[in-house]
């Protein structure tokens, strides 16, 4: 309760803001369609109703986002395209196997500049100035090149071709956070539990799996709530310039084609949900292993 | 003085080889890190020799390079000039062979390992079978009187315990050179009077030969057979003690003049150390 206090306070003013914010953006539509049906002296508390209820308001309002995501998701079959479960799970296909891909370049790009000082003055830079690049210039590129390549050269079906070309953007997105979380992590051992391995004369790949794999844990778990989020990111970038007609990303454009800002703000929530379902997701696994650990209860 | 110093140099140590008796021989040994303040001479010309058996403390104030002497046994660090042998072998030729177990100032255990597994950590390295382990692990954490705490997490032991998890670690496997850094330094003294006492008994069980690092005068005369008196700036043995103490050795003999004087002995050599310093 006490916890909960703060939040819901912050949630109350939001929602006061909002409502607020939408009698605002969307009344001089309400006034345009008052003239135009002849509507005079229309009471003030039925003007501030009708701006919160427009089929393409400005700004919708939650409880008309909310209405459209109970339409979209419990009562259309999940395996229609009018369903947003459809979408979501389009996108997270992408997301999941993005994350997967990043996390394991990550976490070899970490492995190799950990145990080799080459490899860390000539990977590093590179790592960094790949994400300096703007995802926006890049995706297009990705999706268009990576799809051609796909389809054309290795003769894989559009569908697995799409998915494939979208993970590559998650990937690139999430690889970053696990490769500069988990260089962080395997070397954080301190210097005398490093001293301990070379007195019993262990091997370095003894060290890395008894010391220093487990040493990073704690940082991979971090890293990797990051890289989650960024891969979704990735997900639905990559879906905006296919011209895709699935996935959050697809929804969003087909949204703004059509003026549709109630599907607009639905499939940003939807995107939202996931993301914390997704972060959730790595939290509770992290837990699962920490306690796997031994580590003590916060 | 009942100098124990090895005058050989360190030709004629390699050109004999060293008694099958002596454990660590060090001639004109000399360490200098260099550091951004200009060189620090943290060994300058030891000459020491440790017998097979032999319980020997180093003693000395802080920066004297007990450490360093210690890490340079165990090949963790380079000596700049002189010899050093272990078991007649160079120190890194008896790191391979697993030839001492290191126990840490602080007991560095593994905290996603329970005390057991800590204990096996040498074990596995070294691929003993899972039946070893298992024996090997019970008889070490016997002899630090730690049964019972096997599947405990390092968080849930108290820092006396912690250490002494940490020795059972470096009694695990068949080291007869036991090398330990101010391992109680960080305990209170009712507890560091228990664990000195249990390692005297467990020092007589086992027959290994141990360096111990302390700052405590009573410590070191209780504990050793021999004590070796170190000073800083340079580093540098300055005395080395051949304890007249019985093996059997109660805590009440701290009281017993023989105790007393070497004790006073040791202070001498400490304070004649220190004020080299002061005039430096
Ligand atoms: N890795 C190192 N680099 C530079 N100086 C060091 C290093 N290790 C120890 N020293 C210096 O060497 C001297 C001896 O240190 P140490 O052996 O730790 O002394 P003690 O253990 O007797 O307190 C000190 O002056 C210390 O600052
Ligand atoms: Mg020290």
């Amino acid at each position: 309760m006490n916890k909960a206090f703060p939040i819901i306070i912050v949630l109350i003013g939001l929602l006061i803001v909002w409502y607020a914010a939408a009698i605002g953006m969307n009344a001089q539509w309400q006034n345009d369609v008052y003239r135009r049906a002849g509507t005079t002296d229309v009471p003030m508390t039925q003007f501030v109703q009708d701006t919160w209820n427009q089929e393409k308001p400005v700004l919708p309002t939650m409880h008309q986002v909310m209405g459209e995501l109970w339409n979209t998701t419990v009562l259309v079959a999940p395996n229609k395209p009018r369903s947003l479960l459809f979408h979501a799970w389009v996108t997270f296909s992408a997301t999941a196997l993005g994350f997967l891909m990043g996390s394991v370049l990550g976490i070899a790009l970490a492995v190799l500049i950990v145990h080799s000082e080459a490899m860390n003055r000539s990977l590093m830079p590179w790592i960094v100035a790949s994400q300096t690049i703007p995802i926006l210039a890049l995706a297009p590129l990705i999706v268009v090149i990576g799809f051609n390549i796909f389809t054309g050269t290795l003769g894989i079906p559009t569908d697995p071709a799409r998915l494939m070309s979208k993970a590559i953007i998650s990937a690139y997105l999430s690889f970053f956070p696990v490769a500069v979380g988990m260089v962080k992590g395997l070397r954080s051992p301190e210097a005398i539990q490093l001293d301990l391995m070379h007195t019993y004369n262990a091997s370095p790949s003894q060290t890395f799996w008894k010391l220093r794999w487990p040493a990073s844990v704690p940082y991979l778990f971090t890293s990797l709530k990051v890289g989650v989020a960024a891969s979704l990111v990735g997900a639905i970038v990559g879906e905006l310039p296919t011209g895709a007609v699935a996935g959050l990303g697809a929804r969003l454009l087909a949204g703004s084609y059509y003026s549709q800002t109630v599907q607009i703000w639905s499939a940003l929530f939807a995107a939202s949900i996931l993301a914390a379902i997704l972060v959730i997701s790595v939290g509770l696994v992290e837990k699962l292993v920490a306690r796997q650990m031994g580590a003590r209860p916060a | 003085m009942l100098l124990s110093v090895t005058t050989a140099s360190s030709a004629a140590i390699e050109d004999k080889g060293p008694l099958p008796a002596t454990v660590v021989s060090a001639a004109d040994l000399s360490l200098t890190f260099a550091t951004n303040d200009g060189p620090v001479h943290a060994l300058s010309n030891v000459n020491l020799s440790i017998g097979k058996g032999e319980f020997v403390s180093f003693i000395g104030p802080s920066g004297c390079g007990k450490t360093t002497f210690l890490r340079t046994i165990a090949d963790l660090e380079q000596p700049t000039s002189g010899t050093l042998l272990i078991n007649g072998m160079t120190p890194r030729q008896a790191r391979e062979k697993r030839a001492y177990g290191y126990v840490f100032q602080a007991p560095a255990l593994y905290p996603w390992r329970t005390i057991e597994k800590n204990v096996a950590l040498p074990l596995e390295i070294m691929g003993y079978s899972a039946a070893e382990q298992a024996e090997r692990i019970k008889r070490t954490m016997d002899l630090v009187n730690l049964s019972g705490f096997e599947k405990k997490y390092p968080w849930q032991l108290s820092g006396g315990m912690q250490q002494r998890a940490s020795i059972a670690r470096a009694l695990a496997f068949d080291a007869d050179l036991l090398l330990m850094d101010e391992p109680f330094g960080a305990l209170d003294e009712i507890v560091r009077d228990h664990l000195n006492s249990e390692l005297l008994k467990l020092w007589a069980r086992t027959q290994k030969t141990i360096c111990f690092v302390t700052h405590s005068i009573p410590e070191a005369v209780y504990l050793s057979t021999k004590i070796v008196v170190m000073s800083p700036r340079p580093g540098r043995v300055t005395d080395v003690i051949e304890s007249t103490l019985p093996a059997e050795r109660p805590l009440d003999i701290r009281e017993t003049p023989e105790f007393l004087a070497i004790a006073a002995r040791v202070r001498d050599g400490l304070r004649a150390g220190h004020s080299y310093e002061e005039h430096a």
